[in-house]
C-alpha cells in the first residue's frame, strides 16, 4: 500500500510542474542568494531601502507600483516622519473637487497610493514606442522564476549574437522569451548614489531593487514565515499526542 | 449507550491514569488549536490597514461665516463645524454644569470658543441630528435636534433632552493655522 | 442505569431529544456507529474531505466579506485582502491551496473506493452521490478560479465556457447565454460569484446524503467482506474519532506547509497579472486537478468528440458499479485487477503530465494512448476481468482475519456472494 501513497504523492508533485520546454532556448534564470528565501527568510531592510531608491530614481520613470501605498514604506524601516516626507514630494489629484468644483493637486499623504509615471495605459504606450511598461508591484509574483527571473532580466542585457534579427527599437536580453525586449537596459554602474556608501554596480542595484520588488509583491512574507513556523511546530506536537492517544485507545481493541 | 461505549474502553484499564492524562492532553491541544484558528478569522473583520490609514481630514475654516455651520467627512462620518455667534457661546457657557446629563464645561469642548467641532452622530443610535442647514429644526436650545428619537443638543453639542446618554463627541483635531484644522 | 437521579444536563438532553431526536441520532451515527475494525488509514480520506469542505466554506465566507465581484475592482480587492486585511493573506492562501488539498483528498478517496470495490452492491448510490459531489466540486473550483480576475481567471473562463460551443447548432447561443454578453465580462463574473457561493452549500447537502447512504450499510473495509456481528466492529468513538484526528493532524501539516511556505507553488504566476481581454497568456494550463480531463480534451482531434470524451471521463464514473462484474469487492482478493488498478493510476498521472505540457510530439502520442486506455480500462477491462478472473478465497469474517492474523480460515468458495440481498 505504500506504493499507492507514493503514487498519490507523485500525482500531486508531478502534475503542476511545468515540464514544458519553452519553445525558444531561453535559459532558466540562475538562482541567486536572497535574504527572504527559506523558512526563516526575512527582507533585508537596507537592501530594500536601497532598492526603493533604485525604483524611485530609475524604474519609476516608466513603471508604476500600483498596489503600493506610501504608508506601506513604514514596513521597510522608514519612520512615520520619513514616510510623510517621502509622500509629500509627490503631487496627487485630490479625491474630491474643491469648493469651486475643480479637481486639484495636493502633496501626497501616507494614505495615498504611490502615483505612477503615466495617467493611463494609453499615455504609457505613447511614451514607450507602443510598449506598455508593466506594473512592478506584482512583477515578482507575476513571472515564472520570480526574483531570480527579474534579476536575470535586469542583468541579462548583451549584444545580439551575429545573425540575430533584432528589430528596431528592441534590445537583446538573454533571459527574455524570444530575447527581444522593448525595455532598454535600465541600469548602468553608478546610476544612483547610495547614501550608505554601497557601491552602485549593476548587480548590486539589481539585487537591491529585486529585494524591494519582492517585498512589494509579497509584503506579508515575514508574518507568513513566522506564523507558519509556529503552526508547523504546534501541529507536529499535536500529531504526536494524537498518535500516542490513538495507540493507547486502540490497545484495548486487540 | 454512551456509557456502555465508554466502559468498554476504559474498563480494560481500570486504575490506569496515563490514558486519561493522554486523552486529556489530546483534547486540550485540540481545543487550543481550534481557538487559535478562530482568532485570525475574527481579527479579519476589524478595520483593515487601508481603512485605518484614512484617518485625517484637513478643513479650511476661512469661508465659514459667523453663525454658519459646515459639515465635513472624517472617517466616513459627518463632522459638524459651527462658527458660533457670541450669543451662542454665551448660551453654552452660562449653563449650570451640574444640571447636565453628561456634565462637561463648554471650555472643555472647544479649542477656540468661536469654533465648535463635533462628530455629528447622535449618541443614542447613530442618526445624524438636524441643525446644519438653515431652516432645520434646531430644538429649543438652538443646537441640534435628532429626528430619530428626539434627542436635543445645545450650542455646545451637549445632550439636554431625549434618550441620548452622552454629548456629541469632540473628535481629535488641531489648528494647523489660524483658520485651518486637521481632524484625526 | 444504576443511578436513581439524572443530572440536570441529562434531563435537558432528554427533554430535547424527546422532541427533536437529534441527540440520539448523533449518539447513534457518530458515537456508537459500528465501524469495521480493520479499516486502514485509506479510510481517513472521507472524513478529511468533509473537514476540508468546512474549511473551504469558512475561509470562503470570510473572504467574501472582503471581496468585490466587479470586473474593474475584483483584482484590486483580492490584492487588498492580501495586503491590508488582517490575516487576509492567510485566509486567501488557505482557500486557494485548500482547493488543491480538497481535490487531492477526494481523488485519493475515489481511488481507494476503486481499489476496494466500495462502489459495489449495496453501495451503488453512495458511489453515485460521491461522483455528483466531484462534479459539483469541479464546477465550484472553476468558478472560484475566475473570481480573482487575473489573466488565468479570464482565459480559463473563456476556454471552459467555449467548450459548450462544440454543441451543434445552438452551441454559440449557449455560450453567449453563459457569458451574459459577447465575451467573458462583468455579468459573467457576477453570476460566477453568486454560483460559487451557492454551490458549496449544495455540496454540503449532497455530502449529507452521501453520509446517510454510507450509514445505511456502514463502511466497506480492506477485506471487502460484510461485517457479520459485533466482533467485527468497533464503536466509532473513540476508536475512529482519534484515528481521524491523527490523520487530520498529519494532513494539516502538509496543508500548512503549502499555505505558509509554498503558497503559489500550485498556482500560475500569470494569475497575478490583471485580466486582459486583448491578450491570451503564452501558456494556458488548468489547475493540476483538472489536467487529466484537459489532456483528454486536447488528445481528440475533433472538437465535439473531445468535449464529449472529457465530460464522459467523469460521467463514466456513474456506471462503474455496473461495469464491474467481479463477485468480490476488495482488490486484495483479485489477483489480476490488483495490478490493472495500478495501470489506471499510472494512466491518470500520464494524462496529468500530458495536460501540463504543450501538445507537441511525444506529448500528443502519450495523450492519445492514455485517453484510449482510460476508456478501455472502464468499458472493457472492468467487465472482462470481473468475469474471467478467479478471486482468491475470502476470510470467514473480519474478526477472524484481524484477530487471528490470517486468511487461513478461508470461506473456501471463491466468488462467494457479496451480501445477502
Amino acid at each position: 500500500m505504500k506504493k499507492l501513497l507514493l503514487a498519490a504523492l507523485a500525482l500531486i508533485a508531478s502534475a503542476p510542474i511545468p515540464l514544458s520546454a519553452h519553445a525558444e532556448a531561453t535559459p532558466s534564470p540562475p538562482h541567486q542568494e536572497w535574504s527572504f528565501n527559506g523558512i526563516f527568510g526575512t527582507y533585508d531592510r537596507a537592501a530594500a531601502q536601497r532598492g526603493f531608491q533604485v525604483y524611485k530614481e530609475v524604474c519609476s520613470a516608466c513603471h508604476p507600483v500600483k498596489h503600493l501605498f506610501f504608508r506601506d514604506l513604514a514596513e521597510l524601516g522608514y519612520n512615520e516622519d520619513e514616510v510623510k516626507a517621502i509622500a509629500s514630494t509627490y503631487q496627487v489629484t485630490n479625491e474630491q473637487p474643491n469648493d469651486q468644483g475643480q479637481m486639484f493637486q495636493r502633496p501626497a499623504r501616507p494614505s495615498d497610493p504611490i502615483p505612477g509615471p503615466f495617467p493611463n495605459d494609453q499615455a504609457a504606450r505613447l511614451a514607450n514606442n507602443g510598449a506598455l511598461p508593466p506594473d512592478l508591484s506584482m512583477i515578482v509574483k507575476a513571472r515564472d522564476g520570480g526574483p531570480d527571473y527579474v534579476y536575470s532580466i535586469l542583468t541579462g542585457y548583451k549584444d545580439a549574437p551575429a545573425g540575430f534579427n533584432l528589430l528596431p527599437g528592441m534590445n537583446y536580453n538573454e533571459y527574455f522569451a524570444g530575447h527581444q525586449i522593448a525595455m532598454p537596459p535600465p541600469l548602468s554602474d553608478n546610476a544612483v548614489t547610495f547614501a550608505d556608501g554601497t557601491s552602485a554596480t549593476v548587480p548590486q542595484m539589481a539585487h537591491d531593487v529585486v529585494t524591494f520588488l519582492t517585498w512589494a509583491a509579497e509584503p506579508n512574507l515575514e508574518p507568513r514565515h513566522r506564523t507558519g513556523f509556529k503552526v508547523m511546530l504546534f501541529l507536529i506536537v499535536m500529531a504526536g499526542i494524537f498518535y500516542a492517544a490513538k495507540r493507547r485507545i486502540w490497545a484495548t481493541a486487540h | 449507550m454512551a456509557d456502555l461505549a465508554q466502559q468498554d474502553v476504559s474498563g480494560a484499564h481500570t486504575g490506569e491514569t496515563r490514558r486519561d492524562f493522554l486523552i486529556l492532553t489530546a483534547t486540550a491541544i485540540g481545543a487550543v488549536g481550534v481557538a487559535a484558528t478562530i482568532w485570525p478569522f475574527i481579527a479579519s473583520l476589524n478595520p483593515a490597514r487601508d481603512t485605518l490609514a484614512l484617518a485625517t481630514t484637513e478643513v479650511d475654516l476661512a469661508p465659514v461665516q459667523l453663525g454658519q455651520r459646515l459639515t465635513v467627512a472624517w472617517r466616513g462620518k459627518p463632522v459638524f463645524i459651527d462658527h458660533r455667534t457670541p450669543q451662542e457661546i454665551k448660551a453654552a457657557e452660562d449653563v449650570n454644569i451640574s444640571d447636565l446629563r453628561d456634565p462637561q464645561a463648554d471650555s472643555a469642548r472647544v479649542k477656540k470658543p468661536e469654533w465648535l467641532v463635533i462628530v455629528g452622530v447622535c449618541t443614542h443610535l447613530g442618526c445624524i441630528p438636524l441643525g446644519q442647514k438653515t431652516g432645520d429644526d434646531r430644538g429649543p436650545y438652538g443646537g441640534w435636534f435628532c429626528p430619530c428619537h428626539g434627542s436635543i443638543y445645545d450650542t455646545s453639542g451637549r445632550i439636554r433632552q431625549g434618550p441620548a446618554p452622552a454629548n456629541l463627541v469632540v473628535p481629535p483635531y488641531e489648528f494647523t493655522a489660524d483658520t485651518t484644522i486637521k481632524i484625526g | 442505569m444504576a443511578q436513581t437521579r439524572l443530572s440536570a444536563t441529562s434531563r435537558v438532553i432528554r427533554w430535547i431529544d424527546f422532541r427533536l431526536p437529534f441527540v440520539g441520532m448523533l449518539q447513534r451515527e457518530l458515537y456508537d456507529y459500528p465501524t469495521p475494525r480493520n479499516l486502514s488509514y485509506w479510510w481517513n480520506f472521507g472524513s478529511l474531505s468533509g473537514i476540508m469542505l468546512v474549511v473551504m466554506i469558512v475561509t470562503g465566507v470570510f473572504l467574501a466579506m472582503q471581496y468585490t465581484p466587479h470586473a474593474d475592482l475584483a483584482f484590486d480587492s483580492v490584492e487588498r485582502i492580501m495586503r491590508d486585511v488582517n490575516w487576509g493573506w492567510m485566509m486567501r492562501y488557505a482557500h486557494m491551496n485548500g482547493a488543491s488539498m480538497f481535490f487531492a483528498l477526494v481523488y485519493i478517496h475515489l481511488f481507494r473506493g476503486l481499489y476496494y470495490g466500495s462502489y459495489k452492491q449495496p453501495r451503488e448510490l453512495l458511489w453515485i452521490l460521491g461522483v455528483i459531489i466531484l462534479i459539483l466540486m469541479i464546477m465550484t473550483a472553476f468558478m472560484g478560479y475566475v473570481l480573482p480576475w487575473g489573466q488565468m481567471s479570464y482565459w480559463a473562463a473563456t476556454v471552459i465556457t467555449n467548450l459548450f460551443s462544440a454543441i451543434p447548432l445552438i452551441g454559440q447561443n449557449i455560450v453567449t447565454f453563459l457569458w451574459g454578453g459577447f465575451t467573458v465580462g462583468n455579468p459573467t463574473l457576477n453570476r460566477f460569484y453568486a454560483l460559487h457561493y451557492l454551490l458549496p452549500f449544495v455540496i454540503l447537502a449532497v455530502v449529507f446524503l452521501h453520509l446517510v447512504a454510507l450509514h445505511r450499510f456502514g463502511s466497506n473495509n480492506p477485506l471487502g467482506i460484510d461485517k457479520r456481528g459485533p466482533q467485527d466492529t468497533l464503536p466509532f468513538h473513540p476508536y475512529f474519532t482519534i484515528k481521524d484526528l491523527f490523520g487530520l493532524a498529519v494532513f494539516l501539516l502538509i496543508y500548512s506547509f503549502f499555505i505558509f511556505y509554498a503558497p503559489n507553488f500550485l498556482g500560475s504566476s500569470d494569475n497575478y497579472i490583471p485580466a486582459n481581454p486583448m491578450r491570451t497568456p503564452n501558456h494556458i494550463v488548468t489547475e493540476w486537478y483538472l489536467l487529466p480531463y484537459y489532456a483528454i480534451l486536447r488528445s481528440v482531434p475533433n472538437k465535439l468528440l473531445g468535449v464529449i470524451l472529457a465530460f464522459g471521463s467523469i460521467f463514466l464514473m456513474f456506471i462503474v458499479p455496473w461495469l464491474d462484474t467481479s463477485p468480490v469487492r476488495s482488490a486484495r482478493f483479485r489477483p489480476v485487477y490488483k495490478w490493472v488498478f495500478w495501470l489506471l493510476v499510472i494512466d491518470v498521472i500520464a494524462l496529468g503530465w500530458v495536460g501540463a505540457n504543450p501538445p507537441e510530439g511525444l506529448v500528443v502520442t502519450v495523450g492519445q494512448i492514455a485517453t484510449l486506455y482510460y476508456f478501455v480500462h472502464f468499458l472493457i477491462l472492468f467487465p472482462v476481468i470481473g468475469k474471467l478472473e478467479r478471486p482468491r478465497p475470502l476470510p470467514a469474517s473480519i474478526a477472524a482475519a484481524v484477530l487471528q492474523g490470517g486468511r487461513a480460515t478461508a470461506l473456501g468458495a471463491a466468488g462467494a456472494p457479496l451480501a445477502e440481498p
